[in-house]
Order: C-alpha cells, then sequence, then structure tokens
C-alpha cells in the first residue's frame, strides 16, 4: 500500500492557521483607528470626550498630586457649566460657553504616576489606550512629566503638562504635542538672584543639595549660574537620592563646608525633610564668616510650607503663583476652589487647572480634537485673567512666558494659610530667554495626530 | 575632627536603629530557630503605634477661620485642647513618648499572637518556608496599614523641648560648629538603655537564665521539667516590644509610611548576618558598626574618591567579612551550619 507521508499533520496544519489568522488581523490592530478618524481616540459623534489626569497619589510629591486632581475636577466642573464658572470668567478668550467642548461633555479618568517614570508610562498608556484619553495632563516630577510627554507625543496625543520645573521639559526635551504653563529651573534663578543680592549681599559661599534626577539637576546649575553671576562661590553642590527620608548624612557635611547658605535644590516631601532636619541641626541659629547663615528653597509651594510649618519663615524662594495674589482671575479661582474644598489652592493646582482650561479653549478655537490643530491654537497664543498677568505660549519651545513670583516665609502669618509671603512679582520681560541657549538647546519635531 | 565627630553621631544614631531591629531577630532566631521576615513590619507597626495615639490625642472638632473671608474656611481644633487648653496642647506635645507606654502592650500582644498563631506551625519547618511566611505575612500587615493610613509618610513631631539642637562641641571643647539635634541623641540614649535592658534580663533574672540555657540546650532544658516553649514564646513578645519601640521612637527622625519596616529589615539582615548568626552582642556591634561606616561613606571626601560608594557600603563590608569571616564577627560554630 503506498504510503503517503505528506509532512504536515493536523495539528500543524492548526498552528499554520492560527498564525495566518492572527498575521491577517495584525495590520487592523495598527490601523484601526484610521477608519473614519484623522487622529488617534478621535470622539466623533459621541455625547462626551475624556481627558486623562495622571497625578502622583503616592511618593514624594503626593501632597501635590492630591492638590493637582481637586484642580483637575474643579476645572472639568467649570467647563461643563457646573459651580460658579471660576476663571472661565476672567479668561481672555471667550471661547469656551460653560457647555464642555466643542459641545461635547467633558468626562475624566485619573491615573497614579507613584513619582515614578514607568508607573506614570504605564497609567497614561492605559488611559490613551483603554479609556481613550483625548489629553493627558498631571506631574510633580520633571522625570515623570518629561517619560509621559514623550509617550504622549509617541502615541499622538496632547500633554499639558501640570507641575514640571525642569528646564529639559521644554528645554532639550520639548516635543511638539506637549505644553507647559509652569515656569522653570531657569526663571527661578532669573527671578530670584537680584532678590538675594539684596537681601544678603554679593560675598556669600553658596552649598547646594540637589534632588538627584533631572529637575534637581537644572535647578542647582540654573540657581548656581544665576547666583556666581552676582558674585556668590559655590562650596559644594551634592546630589541626594529622591525620597531619602532622612538627610543627616548630607546636612552635617554642610555644618563645616564653610559656606554660609545652603540652597535645597529639593521639592515636596524631601524639601519639608531636609529643612526641619536643617533647622534642627542648627543651620539657622549659625553664624558662619560673621554673617548670619541663611537657606534658601528656590521653588517654594504652600503646601511645603504647610508641612515644613515654622522651619520656612524667613526663607526666600520663587513660586508660580499664589493664592494671595490680588488680580480678578486669582481671586475668583481662589474664591471657586476654596468654596468647594475649604482651603485655597496651591501652585501646582492652579497650573493644573489652567491648562484644562487652555486645553479646551484650544480645542474650541481650533474646531478640532485633532492635536496637530490643537498645537496650532495654543502656538504663540496670547492671554489674560488666569492668575499671572499676560501670558505667552511660546510657540518655539511651548513655554509659557508670564510674572514670576519671589516669595518669603511669612514671619507673622494671619491665617492658617499664610505661610508665603509675596516679596516681588518679577516682570515677564527679566525671565525671558533665548529659546536656543545652551540649557535649553531642543527640537519640538514635528507634530503627532496618532493615526 | 567636628566634621568626624558628627558622623560618627550620625552613624551612632542609624547604628542604634539597626541595632534594635538586628538584636530582636537574633533573640528570635536563637531561641525559636526561626528567620522572621517580618520583623521589619513590627518596626513598622511599633511607628504606626505613635501614629495611631497622635490621632487619638487630636481628634479635632471644626471650627470656623474667620481671618478668611473670601470662602468658608475651617480650623481643625483639638478637642483635648478645647477641653484642657494648655495642658492639652501639652499632651499632644507629649504624643511620642507617650505612645512607647500605648506600644509596649499593644506589641506585645502582636508578637505573642504572631507566634502562637503563625509562627510555632513551622517551626519544625525549613528555613525557606519560614523565610516565605514571614515574608507574606510582612507583607499583609504593610497592605492593611496602608488601607487604613493611605501610603505617605505621616510626620510625628519631637516634643517641643527636645525639638532643637544640642551644642555638643561646647562639652568637647570644638567650639560652636558641632551641634547636633536633641531627639536624635535622645534616640541613641533609649537604644542604648533598650539594649542594656534585654541583656540585663537575659543574664541577670532567673527567667534570662532559663532561656539562655534553652538557647544553649533545648533538649536538656525541657527534661529538667521546664516548659521552654511558654518562655520562648513570651521571648518573641519582648522581640516584638523591642522592634516597635524603636520604630515609635523614630518616627521624629523619618517620618514613617507603611514601608519604613522593610527598609530597615534589609539592612537589618545583613548586620545579623555581619554581627553573626545567633549572637546577640554580635548584632549590636555590627549594627553601630555598620551605621558608622555608612555615615563615614556618605562624606563629600570619601564620595569624590569612590562615588556611590554610600549606597552599597554595608553590602560590601559583608561580603568581605563573609569571605573571611563565614560565622560573622562573632557567630558561633554550628549556627545555620551543615
Amino acid at each position: 500500500m503506498a504510503k503517503f507521508d505528506t509532512g504536515v499533520s493536523r495539528r500543524n496544519l492548526l498552528k499554520g492557521g492560527l498564525a495566518l489568522s492572527g498575521a491577517l488581523a495584525a495590520p487592523t490592530f495598527f490601523t484601526r483607528h484610521a477608519f473614519g478618524a484623522d487622529f488617534l481616540n478621535n470622539p466623533g459623534n459621541a455625547a462626551s470626550i475624556k481627558l486623562g489626569f495622571n497625578v502622583p497619589q503616592t511618593g514624594a510629591y503626593a501632597d501635590e498630586g492630591a492638590d493637582e486632581l481637586r484642580a483637575f475636577q474643579l476645572a472639568v466642573k467649570h467647563l461643563n457649566g457646573e459651580g460658579d464658572g471660576g476663571m472661565l470668567n476672567t479668561f481672555s478668550s471667550k471661547a469656551l460657553k460653560g457647555n464642555g467642548v466643542l459641545g461635547k461633555k467633558v468626562e475624566y479618568v485619573t491615573g497614579d504616576t507613584q513619582t515614578k517614570s514607568d508607573a506614570a508610562r504605564a497609567s497614561a498608556k492605559r488611559m490613551i489606550e483603554k479609556d481613550g484619553a483625548l489629553m493627558i495632563s498631571g506631574g510633580s516630577s520633571s522625570g515623570v512629566a518629561i517619560a509621559v510627554q514623550g509617550l504622549c507625543q509617541d502615541a499622538g496625543i496632547i500633554f499639558m503638562a501640570g507641575l514640571t520645573h525642569s528646564n529639559d521639559t521644554t528645554g532639550k526635551d520639548r516635543r511638539r504635542n506637549g505644553f507647559r504653563h509652569f515656569f522653570n529651573a531657569y526663571q527661578s534663578g532669573a527671578a530670584l538672584a537680584p532678590v538675594l543680592k539684596a537681601n544678603y549681599g554679593t560675598d556669600r559661599v553658596a552649598y547646594h543639595l540637589t534632588a538627584d534626577y533631572t529637575w534637581g539637576w537644572t535647578q542647582e546649575e540654573s540657581i548656581k549660574n544665576a547666583t556666581e553671576a552676582v558674585g556668590w562661590k559655590t562650596a559644594a553642590a551634592v546630589k541626594t537620592p529622591l525620597g531619602a527620608g532622612d538627610f543627616s548624612q548630607y546636612i552635617t557635611p554642610v555644618l563645616n563646608s564653610g559656606a554660609d547658605v545652603l540652597v535645597l535644590n529639593h521639592y515636596g516631601k524631601d524639601m519639608v525633610n531636609s529643612l526641619t532636619q536643617a533647622v534642627q541641626f542648627g543651620l539657622r541659629d549659625k553664624k558662619v564668616n560673621g554673617k548670619d547663615f541663611a537657606i534658601v528653597v528656590p521653588l517654594y509651594s504652600r503646601l511645603m510650607a504647610q508641612g515644613a510649618g515654622a522651619n520656612v519663615k524667613g526663607i526666600f524662594g520663587s513660586t508660580n503663583w499664589h493664592w494671595s495674589l490680588k488680580d480678578e482671575g486669582s481671586q475668583a479661582f481662589v474664591k471657586s476652589f476654596g468654596a468647594e474644598y475649604g482651603f485655597p489652592p496651591s501652585q501646582a493646582a492652579h497650573t493644573c487647572y489652567v491648562q484644562t482650561l487652555l486645553y479646551a479653549d484650544a480645542c474650541e478655537r481650533a474646531g478640532t480634537f485633532a492635536p496637530c490643530e490643537v498645537v496650532k491654537a495654543l502656538e504663540g497664543f496670547e492671554f489674560d485673567g488666569l492668575g499671572n498677568g499676560p501670558t505667552l505660549y511660546r510657540a518655539e519651545d511651548h513655554q509659557c512666558f508670564k510674572k514670576v513670583l519671589v516669595v518669603k516665609g511669612n514671619e507673622n502669618p494671619t491665617s492658617q494659610f499664610d505661610l508665603l509671603e509675596v516679596v516681588q512679582e518679577v516682570p515677564r520681560e527679566q525671565v525671558t530667554y533665548d529659546p536656543n541657549i545652551p540649557q535649553f538647546a531642543g527640537d519640538l519635531g514635528p507634530c503627532n495626530n496618532g493615526a | 575632627m567636628d566634621a568626624i565627630l558628627l558622623q560618627i553621631l550620625n552613624g551612632l544614631d542609624k547604628g542604634g536603629a539597626y541595632a534594635l531591629i538586628a538584636l530582636g531577630l537574633t533573640l528570635i532566631f536563637g531561641t525559636l530557630g526561626v528567620v522572621n521576615f517580618a520583623h521589619g513590619a513590627l518596626f513598622m507597626l511599633g511607628a504606626f503605634c505613635a501614629v495611631s495615639l497622635r490621632e487619638l490625642l487630636t481628634l479635632s472638632m471644626k471650627v470656623k477661620d474667620e481671618s478668611i473671608t473670601f470662602f468658608d474656611a475651617y480650623k481643625e481644633v483639638p478637642y483635648l485642647e478645647v477641653w484642657f487648653g494648655e495642658t492639652g496642647t501639652m499632651i499632644i506635645d507629649l504624643a511620642v513618648p507617650l505612645s512607647i507606654l500605648f506600644a509596649i502592650p499593644i506589641m506585645l500582644l502582636i508578637g505573642l499572637a504572631m507566634e502562637r498563631g503563625l509562627i510555632q506551625h513551622f517551626y519544625k519547618r525549613t528555613h525557606a518556608e519560614q523565610i516565605l511566611v514571614t515574608f507574606g505575612l510582612a507583607i499583609v500587615l504593610q497592605e492593611i496599614v496602608k488601607a487604613y493610613f493611605g501610603a505617605n509618610p505621616i510626620p510625628q513631631p519631637a516634643p517641643e523641648a527636645v525639638a532643637g539642637s544640642a551644642n555638643i562641641g561646647a562639652l568637647f571643647g570644638l567650639g560652636d560648629s558641632v551641634v547636633y539635634p536633641w531627639w536624635r541623641l535622645v534616640y541613641l540614649a533609649f537604644s542604648g538603655v533598650v539594649i542594656a535592658a534585654v541583656f540585663a534580663f537575659l543574664q541577670f533574672t532567673t527567667f534570662g537564665m532559663v532561656v539562655r540555657a534553652g538557647m544553649q540546650d533545648r533538649e536538656t532544658v525541657g527534661l529538667l521539667g521546664i516548659n521552654i516553649q511558654r518562655r520562648f514564646t513570651i521571648v518573641f513578645g519582648i522581640a516584638a516590644v523591642v522592634a516597635g519601640l524603636a520604630g515609635v521612637m523614630y518616627t521624629p527622625i523619618l517620618p514613617p509610611d507603611y514601608h519604613i519596616g522593610m527598609d530597615f529589615l534589609v539592612l537589618s539582615f545583613v548586620v545579623v548576618v555581619v554581627g553573626g548568626m545567633g549572637s546577640l552582642g554580635g548584632a549590636v556591634a555590627a549594627g553601630f558598626l555598620l551605621g558608622i561606616l555608612q555615615s563615614f561613606a556618605s562624606m563629600n571626601e570619601v564620595k569624590s574618591i569612590l562615588p556611590g560608594i554610600d549606597q552599597i557600603i554595608i553590602y560590601l563590608v559583608a561580603v568581605v567579612i563573609l569571605l573571611v569571616r563565614p560565622r560573622g564577627l562573632m557567630g558561633r560554630k554550628g549556627v545555620m551550619e551543615g
């Protein structure tokens, strides 16, 4: 009897069939957005859109994250026409009508970045792919913001950065799909140095303790450059791990370093811990080189001041915004936020609220949610009424240019929230720089619609 | 000289915490033969005894903040302050020291419950299984604390009287440049007292003598008609109290979160191994030694020669000691061997 052996068994045939059908289906996975959609997560005829708020709910920056989330929720309320409207009433652009965005109700999803880049990217990816988020916002760590900005660029989603202060976010890591309203380390240095000179003189020796990641590095560099330009010397600049908790081993060397100023390039709980411990080690009562020892916290926030308590009194720093500002926009926002939560907003909350409004307004003005059209609407956009005076979203690097505040820990607070005193509102011109100076040189690259 | 003195103090301070945890670990290992990976969780539970007591003492009522006019703001005023005025404020200020009294019975109960409820079933199992079950228990305890208190560190200020720093330099004639926070000195003294108390208890009481005899030869002590198991259970409870108190007192130095125990556990195991498994004196000596080494390694002068050495020094020393003296500094023959 003839023996037929084709070398193909039933099992192999089934395996091959499965592989073939998989291969045939695969291209549709990559192109599924191409049918009837010219950009990723196009809501089409849906009645609502989703925004993704990616904030640190755990980790060193969790307090800021919680406040950011409150602000996002308030912004969504106002966009949908609920509540008193907050800064929608004072915003110079009148495109938003309080009926959602382009007639669609605004909904949101949230994620926990855990103050870690990989966790932040995973939660942003989830919000884009599973929840269909049109825009991702949030931050509090520049490392996280830069990682998520890169992810949004690659996916084809707009990223409206929350609190991120590293020069790199709109410097070497700038991206066409990413926008930052918050100020940066260079601007802190430019605003702070003249005030430090006026208060502490030109003959000072500074010792830097720096959070060991992108934000810390750029802030250290910026403050060093700015203070050395007014005559200060730098004794040492020591990197500390993010979330170190116990900073004693880093603080003790300061005592005998000959430095008479300690610059804490820390933020959030790190700053609360390092400042508290610096005070415990008696630095504030010290006299060095015949001068009173001074501590400087270049990036300040009310939440940190609250955490550090009386230790912040008299300490200089800079901030993007403060609730005690008297302009109409700030007052409207504080009133609205205060009525909702019972306390005033932090600068992190302010920037997140503003970014949400700016995104919604840009969609409204562009007449579409398509990222590249939204980018065009935001580039070079001049606006006012959102708390920092006249502001420009510069087209070259997607950085906002506006006033920067120099603040000081309040010596005589009149209320439980009155922790920082605004020393100077530094004008926009003083903190404007060329987008291509060495610290910032980068390339926005092309816009990505994700489809 | 000043810098060296300060780093020694920093090292002793850290070493105090390592030594207290390592002491408990060694006690449990020496008596029950159990490698307890849940010991860090006991440190964490102690720290949260302090958090809980402060929360109890600061139970507050909401009072309208009249200084804020353009929205309704509320201040939280603790009932203790409302009822007792200054005395109430003083009691809240003393929350951390009061937590010691609060933590002793709680940690003892937790320790006894842990030993009777879980650990005793694993005496005859392999060390690997003991590690797995105690590590699992540590994770469960952490998650319970995380679910209740959240994932973020909760600051616990030291009492006002010891919140500042002491001018140590003046004592040694070194001028004003050597200052050290009072609470860290208190912690150092406290760890010294607790370690001394544990040694005295084992050395000078009948109970301690029986326990030591049991550690040497459990069977013979049992044949003498002594219920050695019950004593070992109490030793487990004592070890839990020691770890818990170390946690309570550490809260003003480092705001505790649910993970604080795990951070210390890994280092404490290295301490136990370096000191010698089963050696109480070794655990204490190695705790202080490694604390000081870690402090010196983080000096700028050292880091400029060997960058990053502060992060790995402890493990480096452990590797060297295990290569040169496989039983650790004061390890006895026959422990964890064969």
